[in-house]
């Protein structure tokens, strides 16, 4: 099947990708880096978090670059006043959902929402915090879940099901009230699904899900489902 | 021809922990440069009782969390043109706030720390200020200027924030702060 080319101009720079491609792939591989946070290469894009959202000429809406397919003639703009205050926005109201300590945080210095609030000037968050009291469990042998730490980018959710294949986890309720639960919402100990894979530690952005007793710099691998989708091909 | 007059710096200290006061310090030979151009008029570092009138810049290492801290605050904040949050824990609450989340966490921490925690004579103490039910990051309760992040903010970024404010700029935060 011939794929026919798609040609776009992203941040003024004129680019050609197969049609189908998102505007978020198609900046990568022409060296434009768009911040992203819910995002994990070979998982299927969620779109959840925000943190990628772009302009497009012709429309006074923001569109995530993640789950966007690129179209011909579009003029997409990444960098503008307008995006990085969004941008800013949506790490101030991340860090005011749950109870975000850096100081006491197992995941300090290898953290996704750390390291872009620092990229992106975030000093200080406007709104109050809500200081969350949500359950952590800690009945798995080695692996932890710290729900207060959780950003709700379901990059665990997703890679147990799509990658590992057996989708221990999954969400229960809304919003803020949002949780990451194992089976039908049992203590992780008692989770008969789960194979105990630790891809959800390795996709996990924060320090909400971890390997007990394994630095975390060891655990984080940011490229794991794309990592383990090229094996599978190679077989 | 008389020198030029010297910018009047206070530093506070509220509920943390002094390690951005040790950061402070830390800046080492580069206080001496600072000494030519500033004036510290209060600190927990320096021997003045009343927190004075007219100051430039103050820099408030801790959050609030309990009344008197909240006066003190008040009255810095009116007696200050720029006043910056340094250190975590007057950005965001940081440590002092991890009791933020259990409800009525003031009398909670107090029955722990004074009551079940305590082998000997357990009471909780009636002669310290009130605690406020939480602890608060310093913006929530007065106008902050400018804010340094960090558990402790380095040494570096507190000589860079004070360096572009003599110079009569606003410092830009991008990539330079971290929580944590």
């Amino acid at each position: 099947m011939i794929v026919s080319s798609v040609k776009l101009k992203i941040d003024g720079v004129e680019v050609s990708v197969p049609e189908g491609t998102t505007i978020l792939k198609a900046a990568k591989d022409n060296g434009i880096i768009i911040p992203t946070l819910c995002n994990m290469d070979g998982l299927i894009p969620y779109g959840g978090c925000r943190m990628c959202l772009v302009e497009i000429s012709g429309s006074p809406k923001l569109f995530p670059a993640c789950t966007t397919p690129v179209g011909p003639e579009m003029q997409v703009t990444t960098v503008s006043d307008r995006l990085k205050e969004h941008r800013k926005m949506v790490v101030q109201m991340l860090l005011a959902e749950r109870t975000h300590i850096c100081a006491v945080c197992v995941a300090n210095d290898h953290c996704e929402l750390q390291a872009l609030a620092n990229h992106l000037g975030v000093d200080h968050v406007m709104f109050e915090r809500n200081w969350s009291n949500d359950q952590i469990d800690l009945t798995h042998d080695f692996l932890v879940i710290d729900r207060n730490r959780c950003i709700l980018c379901t990059r665990c959710i997703r890679i147990c099901d799509q990658i590992e294949g057996v989708h221990t986890l999954d969400l229960k309720l809304r919003g803020k009230d949002a949780q990451v639960i194992m089976d039908l919402d049992e203590h992780w100990a008692n989770s008969c699904s789960c194979t105990s894979c630790r891809k959800c530690a390795k996709a996990c952005p924060v320090g909400a899900i971890y390997i007990e007793s394994e630095p975390i710099e060891h655990t984080k691998r940011k490229d794991i489902a794309e990592f383990i989708l090229d094996r599978r091909n190679r077989k | 021809m008389t020198a030029p007059a010297k910018v009047r710096v206070a530093t506070v200290w509220l509920s943390g922990c002094s390690g951005c006061h040790m950061s402070f310090l830390d800046q080492d030979e580069r206080l001496v440069d600072l000494a030519q151009k500033i004036q510290l008029v209060y600190s927990p570092i320096a021997d003045v009782k009343e927190f004075p009138e007219d100051v430039n810049v103050t820099l408030i290492e801790g959050a609030i969390a309990n009344e008197e801290q909240l006066h003190m605050l008040q009255k810095v904040r009116a007696r200050t043109k720029v006043l910056i949050s340094l250190g975590d824990c007057a950005v965001t609450g940081n440590v002092t706030a991890l009791r933020n989340s259990w409800r009525h966490s003031d009398q909670a921490v107090l029955e722990r720390a004074y009551k079940e925690k305590s082998d000997l004579n357990a009471a909780i103490p009636t002669d310290v200020p009130k605690l406020l039910i939480k602890a608060h990051p310093l913006h929530e309760a007065v106008k902050v200027d400018f804010y340094i992040p960090g558990c402790p903010p380095p040494a570096d970024l507190i000589n860079y924030v004070l360096t572009e404010l003599l110079a009569g700029r606003a410092p830009n935060m991008e990539g330079r702060s971290k929580y944590g």
